[in-house]
């Protein structure tokens, strides 16, 4: 552990420029992934810009019918709204899926989405990891990676990401608020992740220095009926093997409009498209379900550990759809 | 053995005497014995797992403010040679394991410890290692005997021909991962060293086992050190002695007069204080067209380190568990390049268990038979390891009550068949074994104290199992007195001696000193007055060599597991256990619901994943090794039958602190087998061996 100075930021214009001007301040929330990374010398800022405690902290309806999400709200807070259980219930079984209750009680909105990866061999400095320590290489790809990639991958990286929430706002297209020196800008979330490509350093889009303020929701009528399923090895506390979000809209047993993201599965969370377009007019049956399913994994490069990935995946996705449809129609 | 003593307090289900203290946080553990001035200690630990030390350079981390001491190789006090290479700290540049402690930096603060150790610069010359235990390792070999002192191979019969000529075969391999101990408080030290006498705040299961190895190596008499330990949480046998106790001495020697406290990490607890070999078992039985086995084979291939011998007695269980004319065990080892294995709970019965209780399920399938009705049909009336008579052994009456209490009857044995809002149901069944041991050299006084109260002291340690309680119900009825005239003092070398909290041997060690005391006392002072004093000792026991001594149990298990996704969770689990007589029913249950919660855990979860690349556990916290959370644990109850048996010592009780763990993960893989009709033969049951 690295000494660092440490301040509370005054408002969010000051803590951008702070941290822009200083190549290696961070931004601090809760602190629930970045002080282990202090611990572990993952991480080791010069400087902490603490902004947990901007006024961020509100759930607001948005003209046009979405939702504004704080940056600073706290996952607990987030999962027990009555506005996001009525009408976005698959970000309640998100958040209610991940960590443990300690987690969830500090955990903020944007620390969620910005949270690293858990690759033992990127939080392990004594082996190489390209995401932690650019062209040292993959230990990894021929190595201890159960739980790792088998969409989107490259050489570089086969890491996946942790965070529950990140993949049901991928599912709904939610929209990231973010602040920067040079003005605000708004980022769909399905465009804030990146593929590791040949530069898996970079998890995000955003420069340095800026600081997300808010998650919006966009009004989607659909996702009052959607849920999150998240497959683990353990009942609680773990993080996915894989995961699904879905929204489903049915008319009269055909498909009207649907939204699938997966977890566990990429390095991002993976917004299942080939899937959506196969079910659109679709019959709601489990062998549309699962030809969709199989059309979205088609692309799929398992590993040498983790290829019951894509069985898993498969049998996920037919099973969410199955339960949101049965229950749509007594 | 000499009569049985009349249970009044014992078999009261008495609260833990520390469990207020210890809910509200004020029993202090080891690394909470600090002051003002306590300094802190990390080390450096090797980044290659064989090699030699070319070069260190600690200039930046002695720069550093705050830094009192760097220990390396070069600068460490030399220790008298001993028997224990894993306690030959900082002793050479050589390198026999990742992770290893190569160098430590000592410091005003735990950060500035670690930031001192991490500037620590190292060169190794590196040479190449293997860490990878297989069947067919080079160099396996025959080890003298195995865990403690058990024959390695054992034969009887002619196995090969009997399974040749059986009706009914099965010849499967098993397999359990490497599992590592990870009690809720890691190992911890704050070391003293002031005038001349070095006192230890330890997290240990044998202070006086400690005292006497620190004495030793760093050339002290016994009465320089002191090792104190009145609240521990957590042991499970790999809190006897590590390099790192060994490492804390050491710092508090460079800095006199200051505590030293060093606290592991979680992570650092993957390669500093042991683990449970991997295993590799092939289980051959031969039976019978009546169901009786004819033919029992257990071959065993397991890991040791290059650095250290320990040899698991994995199959030493099945020596003795079932009648069959023709037996034969065998143990290999393969000496890798990694950090010495050591006990966990239940060293051998809890992986040999595994192996042979998921074989005895197969057989009876096989056979067409109950898995129940089979075991009682194999049941042996004499031990057929060593032809004695059993001092008690109530196996078959454990199975019965517990397929009535578990509703065993109705079960109908087709696999795959049950389903439920889309998870297969199954329900399972194993036995359970572990011996009695008992240590020598325990010894206990009593004296009398104003009121009508006894001081009774031991050097005995509560490691979470309830020792403070139980023993404290032991000396009052030794004494005839009740619970509250006992002020019991224990987990303090300056105590009379007291043997290891292992092999669930406490009880029956420390109080059968205990009752020696008592009954010298009472002898001696017919009418005692206050400042009278008594000792004794844990007596021999005659009938050790007339009686077979174990303890059993029947473990059942209901498993579901998910039809699409493979994810296995055990609604429900019951032990049903024959271990003498019980002491205190409050914290034998929780001993027991204990140990079978860390089978359970070991059946769906643990496994330690060794990168052969590197030499070191990959997933190395707890996000990556996984423990049973909270959620995992749904309905476990334990209860036990009345046992008599006046052979095992004056309380009439055998040890319960591993026997839970035995047999459990066999029974939630013969449930998920049941639910699926996926026989999974290798632990952990992970949602991917059920995928289909």
């Amino acid at each position: 552990m690295i000494p660092f100075d440490y301040q509370r930021a005054e408002d969010t214009r000051s803590a951008v420029a702070t941290v822009t001007a200083r190549p290696g301040a961070a931004f601090l929330g809760a602190g629930t992934n970045l002080v282990d990374h202090l611990k572990l010398g993952v991480a080791a800022p010069d400087l902490l810009v603490d902004v947990s405690h901007l006024p961020f902290d509100m759930i607001e309806p948005l003209a046009g019918g979405g939702v504004r999400i704080g940056a600073t709200v706290r996952n607990s807070d987030l999962a027990v709204d009555p506005v996001i259980r009525q009408r976005y219930p698959m970000v309640s079984a998100a958040l209610l899926s991940g960590a443990s209750g300690q987690l969830r009680n500090v955990a903020t909105t944007a620390g969620n989405l910005m949270q690293r990866t858990r690759c033992p061999y990127f939080q392990d400095v004594t082996t190489p990891c390209n995401k932690r320590r650019p062209g040292s290489g993959c230990s990894a790809l021929e190595g201890y990676h159960r739980d790792h990639a088998i969409l989107g991958a490259s050489r570089h990286c086969v890491a996946v990401h942790p965070s529950d929430l990140a993949v049901a706002l991928t599912a709904l297209g939610a929209v990231v608020q973010v602040e920067g020196v040079k003005g605000a800008r708004s980022i769909p979330i399905i465009d804030l992740y990146r593929l590791p490509d040949d530069a898996p350093q970079h998890d995000t889009v955003l420069e340095h220095g800026e600081l997300i303020t808010a998650v919006d929701l966009p009004a989607l009528p659909m996702a009052t009926r959607s849920t999150y399923r998240k497959v683990r090895d353990r009942a609680s506390y773990a993080f996915a093997l894989v995961s699904v979000a879905a929204a489903v809209d049915v008319e009269r047993g055909t498909v009207r409009d649907v939204r699938v993201a997966l977890g566990g599965v990429a390095h991002k969370p993976w917004r299942a498209r080939r899937a959506e377009e196969a079910l659109r007019g679709a019959p709601a049956t489990d062998d549309a379900f699962r030809a969709a399913a199989e059309a979205e994994l088609a692309g799929a490069r398992p590993l040498r550990d983790n290829a019951f990935k894509v069985p898993m995946a498969r049998n996920t996705i037919v099973a969410t759809l199955r339960e949101l449809t049965r229950r749509e129609e007594p | 053995m000499t009569g049985l003593i009349e249970p009044k307090s014992i078999g009261a289900p008495l609260e833990r005497l520390e469990g207020h203290a210890k809910v509200t946080g004020t029993a202090p553990y080891a690394a909470e014995h600090l002051a003002a001035d306590t300094a802190h200690l990390h080390p450096v630990q090797a980044t290659v797992a064989r090699g030699r030390i070319t070069g260190m350079d600690t200039t930046a981390a002695e720069a550093l403010d705050g830094v009192l001491a760097v220990l390396t190789p070069g600068n460490a006090p030399r220790l008298a040679p001993g028997d224990d290479p894993e306690l030959a700290v900082l002793a050479s540049d050589e390198v026999a394991y990742r992770g290893q402690i190569i160098a430590a930096a000592v410091a005003e603060t735990t950060e500035i410890a670690r930031q001192a150790a991490d500037l620590v610069r190292v060169s190794y010359a590196e040479l190449p290692h293997d860490v990878e235990l297989r069947a067919d390792s080079a160099g396996l070999y025959a080890p003298e005997v195995v865990n403690p002192t058990y024959p390695t191979d054992t034969t009887e019969g002619d196995p090969d021909g009997a399974l040749a000529a059986a009706a009914v075969t099965v010849d499967r391999t098993y397999t359990t991962p490497m599992e590592h101990n990870n009690p809720m408080e890691p190992h911890a030290t704050v070391a003293l060293w002031a005038r001349d006498t070095l006192t230890l705040y330890e997290s240990t299961q044998w202070p006086h086992g400690v005292r006497d190895t620190i004495a030793r190596l760093f050339g002290l008499a016994t009465d320089q050190v002191r090792v104190i330990a009145p609240y521990v949480g957590g042991g499970f046998g790999s809190k006897t002695i590590h390099a790192n106790t060994v490492l804390a001495a050491m710092g508090a020697r460079a800095v006199p007069g200051r505590p030293v406290s060093f606290a592991l990490t979680r992570q650092q607890m993957f390669s500093l204080v042991g683990y449970r070999t991997p295993t590799i078992q092939r289980i051959r039985l031969g039976a019978g067209a009546d169901g009786r086995l004819t033919a029992i084979a257990h071959d065993v291939v397991e890991q040791t380190a290059r650095l250290k011998e320990f040899a698991e007695q994995t199959a030493v269980a099945t020596r003795s568990m079932y009648a069959a004319p023709n037996r034969r065990t065998t143990h290999r080892l393969a000496a890798l390049d990694v950090p010495a294995p050591t006990w966990m709970r239940a060293p051998g019965e809890c992986p040999g268990m595994f192996a042979l209780e998921c074989a005895m399920d197969e057989m009876a399938i096989a056979c067409g038979l109950d898995p129940i009705e089979f075991r009682v049909r194999n049941e042996p009336e004499i031990d057929p390891e060593t032809g004695l008579p059993f001092s008690s052994r109530n196996l078959i009456r454990c199975l019965r009550e517990g397929a009535d209490r578990f509703g065993w009857r109705r079960r109908d044995p087709t696999p795959g068949v049950r389903r439920e809002d889309g998870w297969l149901l199954g329900t399972g069944v194993a036995a359970s074994t572990f011996p009695v041991f008992r240590l020598p050299g325990s010894a206990a006084t009593v004296r009398r104290l104003a009121g009508g109260r006894y001081r009774v002291q031991i050097d005995a340690v509560d490691i979470g199992t309830g020792a403070w309680t139980s023993l404290a119900q032991i000396a009052a009825d030794a004494l005839d007195v009740p619970p509250d005239a006992v002020d019991l003092r224990i987990g303090d070398s300056a105590l009379p001696p007291g043997s290891v909290a292992g092999g669930s041997s406490g009880t029956t060690s420390w109080g059968s000193a205990i009752v020696d005391a008592a009954r010298t006392f009472r002898e001696k002072f017919p009418d005692p007055e206050e400042g009278d004093e008594a000792g004794g000792a844990t007596p021999d026991n005659p009938d050790l060599e007339r009686f077979a001594m174990h303890a059993y149990g029947a473990q059942f298990a209901a498993v579901r597991v998910h039809a699409d996704t493979g994810e296995v969770r055990v609604p429900r689990m019951l032990g049903v256990f024959a271990a003498g007589r019980i002491i205190n029913p409050r914290t034998a249950r929780s001993q027991f619901i204990g140990g079978m919660t860390m089978g359970l855990s070991m059946a769906l979860h643990e496994d330690s994943v060794m990168d052969v690349r590197f030499g070191q556990v990959a997933n190395h916290d707890f996000a990556g090794y996984h423990i049973a959370s909270n959620a995992d644990v749904r309905s476990i109850d334990a209860i036990w039958i009345e046992e008599e048996d006046p052979h095992v010592n004056p309380m009439g009780s055998k040890g319960i602190g591993e026997i839970g763990i035995v047999g459990a993960a066999a029974a939630v893989a013969n449930a998920a087998y049941h639910a699926t009709g996926v026989r999974v033969r290798d632990l952990p049951l992970t949602p991917e061996k059920f995928l289909r």
